[in-house]
């Protein structure tokens, strides 16, 4: 197989870097071992909520943020505004999703056990979630839904305080499924709820417990492929902004974006083949020549003359540890910045600091992930997203934004020599 | 004036031996009272690897030790069948196994009684295809896992039924001593705070490898000695029959499929301190090594968790042996009236799981003295609840069960099969529950994902049936997130990392428990 670039890893990263490239003229093969991690994902763009006090306005946080977190990927930005552009960028290629948001200030969403967390940039069907401002909302959950408990949501954010201290009223209100309880998985109830006479059933049960309420938040089950029609009429019907909620995986904000990265991929003339696990790569002086991925059980040599590793970290599989705590990169072997020679990589409580967490590979200004010697591995070889080291993606709540800055940059660098 | 409870015999410690005192004790018809430090079978009964020993593995060493072995695995095979895996198991000489100790363990169990036949290392394989295939000699013995909790939970349900009472999460601060006689205890519950005072006949120290703990609170003395074991669980049954190496007792040398997962244990270390649980990350390396002697792969297969256990090693001299100490694995019980004039308290020291039965009997035979009345115990004859229909316990029951009742109860815990209906249940039994209690009722979250998806819905869900208030659930979810993350934190490396990875990712990502409010 023969491509301009192969990018390899379907995640947040890897389908900006394949579809930025796509759309600046190169022939794009994505290839990736499973799914991509966006099902698993909640559907913010997460930029940075956590530096580590709660971050009210990134675009003036992060310079100061890059400069107490030595070798963070952040660093490869120039500036905050080539982020802004970034996003910007990302907002228009996701353009039905509606999403909304930029660098200005952070959005503090519930979550499913009721506290707030800040998020940069959210989906139309969560931008009613933001209750920077305060406000009375009421939750309305499923009953047998698994993964949505409204009573402890809604007691736990009647007790949340937005930064700026404006309170929050909650009240919880459980639904009973107009359906067959075997609907109760998340995609099936999301595909049901495409029906207008489920959602008017459920209307009207929900109706009468609204009282004052500016919003109603619900798990996130607004439809898979006609979300923004589900959206538009549950809101229509109950005569308030309706939010869902960041849920647990299999988690349909998380789908749709991906359904939605796909699509542009596939607009801009890129290619996506999923199930094809990347496993080695072979090289010529300075360049990565080719690298074989497997379909089924056959193993095909990929011809590019660029390669982006978007695998991510230990989660995805991008980076990998032994028993003996050897870290490795199972591609390319590539170097792993990390604590290996530490006795003791993680913290004794969970919350406590990790510094496993910052393991990583390191990247030049272009995003090339550097050799044992400490410059580029190969001239033709580009790194993007969670597999950098530096970062605390959970914690600082920066994974997305880490994702689309660092792609971007791979991108542009690429894009720039081929030029 | 702290409040007051009276019975005849109070128990201290809610492990197998002291459950299985109190269920002798109340079958016996005395008026009983078991207390325990937490829930029951958090110390050693509930952190061991599940091995219901057919008394193979001491038949060399510590015949009087195999001989009780195999005389009670029979007897619990009848009495308490609900809690026990019928596996069976295998002692197999591998090629670094001394051919020599094959004779002299066939020889032992001829000389014990233990039941052994010898098979074909074909035979073996068919049976275990991912056993060393070089292994030389196979020989088939009754071993089986055997579910401590559950048969801790059956002996005190046992025990209620009959009027017992059960205090668990209530420490003994004190033993109250009349002269030269123990009249009773005080108590502390942790949950309400309260002090209390029982007073009893008499005062049967259970408390296994803390025995030496109670004791001294009577000025009395126990020369317990605990013996600290490794334990790792792998996530998968790498056997479906117990594995023992043919060979002198060492780290790492027995494989035990209980339920979903199969442990390989363990080492020994003797410790100070009962509750010394660190775990050295050498000693899971040598286990690991050894379980790829048993099954070739071991270390690719994945390691879910690893937890520690103490033994209450008893030393006395053993006949037989030229003089010589050394720790035998069977019990003592001493009556304190004898040994050092104090008069109604009773201990019992050593032991194992596998003898919980006998230890109690032999316990209970003492206190009953104590109290001049002395009458027969039933234990042996009397199936414990939901073993009377004598059948054994089968993984798929629960997948079954669950099948029946259909999608209107919805899954907690899909790992273990964990329903709605059951997490109520078991919360209803138990006040202000700890999830970790009710990990031990039905494993919740010890599964693959340790709590990952689980945890979250338990919180939730007992939040929404009132059994926790908003603060409750919180600090009982991140109480339980921490618990889970102590035994991941040595074998954080391959899969298990990479789950506990999206675990993080659920934790700080998406339901950012460290944010919620207070």
């Amino acid at each position: 197989m023969i491509t301009d670039a192969l990018v390899i890893g379907a995640g947040t990263a890897g389908l900006a870097t394949a579809t930025r490239l796509a759309q600046g003229g190169l022939r794009v093969l994505v290839a990736a071992a499973g799914e991509g991690s966006l099902p698993l994902a909640g559907g913010t763009i997460d930029v940075l909520g956590y530096g580590p006090g709660p971050v009210e306005t990134p675009l003036s946080a992060l310079p100061v943020f890059v400069e107490a977190n030595l070798g963070h990927p952040y660093e490869l930005l120039t500036s905050p505004e080539e982020l802004a552009e970034c996003l910007e960028w990302f907002r228009r290629l996701t353009g039905p999703l509606g999403y909304i948001g930029d660098l200005s200030r952070n959005h503090w969403v519930p979550t499913l056990l009721g506290g707030l967390r800040p998020a940069g940039l959210l989906p139309l069907t969560m931008a009613a979630g933001d209750l920077s401002r305060g406000g009375e909302v009421v939750i309305a959950g499923i009953r047998g839904f698994r993964d949505f408990h409204s009573p402890l949501m809604a007691s736990n954010l009647s007790q949340a305080t937005a930064p700026a201290g404006a309170a929050i009223e909650a009240r919880a209100v459980e639904l009973a499924w107009p359906g067959p309880a075997s609907d109760l998985a998340p995609f099936r109830v999301a595909q049901r709820l495409e029906d207008p006479e489920i959602r008017r059933q459920l209307a009207a049960q929900l109706r009468p417990h609204l009282g004052r309420a500016d919003a109603v938040g619900m798990p996130p089950i607004l439809g898979r492929a006609r979300t923004a029609e589900v959206h538009a009429d549950l809101q229509q019907r109950l005569e308030r902004r309706v939010f869902e909620t960041p849920g647990l995986p299999p988690s349909l904000p998380g789908l749709r974006l991906f359904d939605r990265l796909r699509q542009a991929l596939r607009e801009a003339g890129g290619r996506l083949v999923l199930g094809s696990k990347a496993v080695a790569a072979m090289r010529d002086g300075r360049a990565i020549r080719s690298v074989t991925i497997t379909q089924a059980s056959r193993a095909v040599p990929v011809n590019a003359r660029v390669f982006v590793l978007a695998t991510g970290g230990f989660g995805t599989g991008g980076i990998v540890r032994d028993q003996h705590g050897g870290l490795s990169e199972p591609i390319f072997d590539l170097p792993v910045a990390g604590p290996a020679d530490r006795p003791q990589p993680f913290g004794t409580e969970y919350f406590s600091d990790h510094p496993l967490e910052l393991a990583g590979v390191s990247a030049d200004a272009r995003g090339r992930p550097l050799g044992v010697d400490g410059i580029p591995f190969a001239d033709n070889l580009y790194a993007a997203g969670a597999i950098l080291a530096g970062a605390r993606p959970w914690r600082e709540k920066s994974g997305e934004g880490i994702s689309l800055a660092t792609a971007y940059r791979a991108a542009a660098s690429i894009l720039r020599g081929e030029s | 004036m702290p409040r007051t409870l009276d019975c005849q015999i109070l128990v201290i410690g809610g492990g197998s031996t002291g459950a299985g005192v109190a269920w002798d004790a109340a079958l016996r018809g005395f008026q009983v009272i078991l207390a325990d430090r937490g829930d029951l079978a958090t110390g050693t009964t509930g952190r061991y690897h599940g091995l219901l020993h057919s008394g193979g593995r001491y038949v060399v060493r510590d015949p009087d030790s195999a001989r009780e072995c195999a005389r009670e695995n029979a007897i619990l095979r009848e009495v308490a069948s609900d809690c026990i895996e019928d596996t069976g198991g295998l002692f197999v000489s591998t090629p670094v196994d001394d051919p020599e100790y094959a004779e002299r363990f066939l020889a032992g169990c001829q000389q014990t009684g233990v039941a052994v036949e010898e098979i074909r290392p074909q035979a073996a394989l068919r049976r275990e295809p991912r056993l060393n295939p070089a292994i030389r000699r196979a020989f088939a013995v009754a071993d089986a896992s055997v579910d401590g909790w559950k048969l801790v939970w059956a002996c005190t349900r046992a025990a209620q039924e009959l009027g017992a009472r059960v205090l668990t999460y209530h420490p003994v601060t004190g033993l109250v001593r009349d002269v030269d006689r123990v009249v009773g205890a005080r108590l502390r519950d942790l949950r309400s705070g309260e002090e209390l005072e029982v007073r009893a006949q008499c005062v049967v120290n259970a408390a296994g490898a803390w025995s030496g703990q109670v004791a001294r609170l009577a000025g009395c003395e126990v020369a317990v000695r605990p013996g600290k074991g490794v334990m790792v669980a792998m996530n998968h049954r790498l056997v479906n029959t117990v594995v023992n190496r043919c060979n002198p007792p060492g780290d790492g040398d027995i494989l035990v499929p209980i339920r979903t997962v199969s442990v390989i244990g363990t080492t020994d270390t003797p410790v100070e301190d009962p509750d010394d649980a660190e775990v050295d990350p050498a000693e899971v390396a040598r286990l690991l090594d050894a379980g790829e002697v048993l099954v070739p792969g071991f270390h690719e297969a994945r390691a879910l968790r690893v937890w520690t256990g103490v033994r209450p090693l008893f030393p006395k001299a053993a006949a037989g042996e030229g003089g010589d100490r050394f720790v035998t694995r069977s019990h003592t019980v001493i009556r304190h009236a004898r040994s050092e004039g104090v008069a109604g308290l009773v201990s019992v020291a050593g032991g194992k799981v596998t003898t919980f039965r006998l230890m109690a009997k032999d316990t209970v035979d003492a206190a009953a003295a104590e109290l001049a009345d002395e009458r027969p115990c039933r234990t042996a004859t009397t199936p414990l609840p939901d073993s009377a229909a004598r059948r054994f316990y089968w993984l798929g029951s629960r997948a079954q069960e669950f099948e029946r009742a259909g999608a209107e109860n919805p899954i907690v815990c899909e790992c273990e099969l964990v329903s709605t209906a059951d997490l109520l249940a078991a919360a209803s039994r138990r006040p202000q529950p700890h999830i970790d209690d009710l990990r031990r009722a039905m494993r919740i979250g010890m599964g693959p994902c340790q709590g990952g998806f689980c945890a979250f819905r338990a919180a939730a869900t007992l939040h929404r049936e009132g059994a926790y208030d908003r603060r409750q659930a919180n600090s009982a979810l991140r109480e339980f997130v921490e618990e889970r993350w102590r035994g991941q934190r040595p074998v954080l490396w391959g899969q298990q990392l990479r789950q506990a990875e999206l675990d993080r990712w659920l934790f700080e990502g998406v339901l950012d428990i460290e944010h919620v409010p207070g």
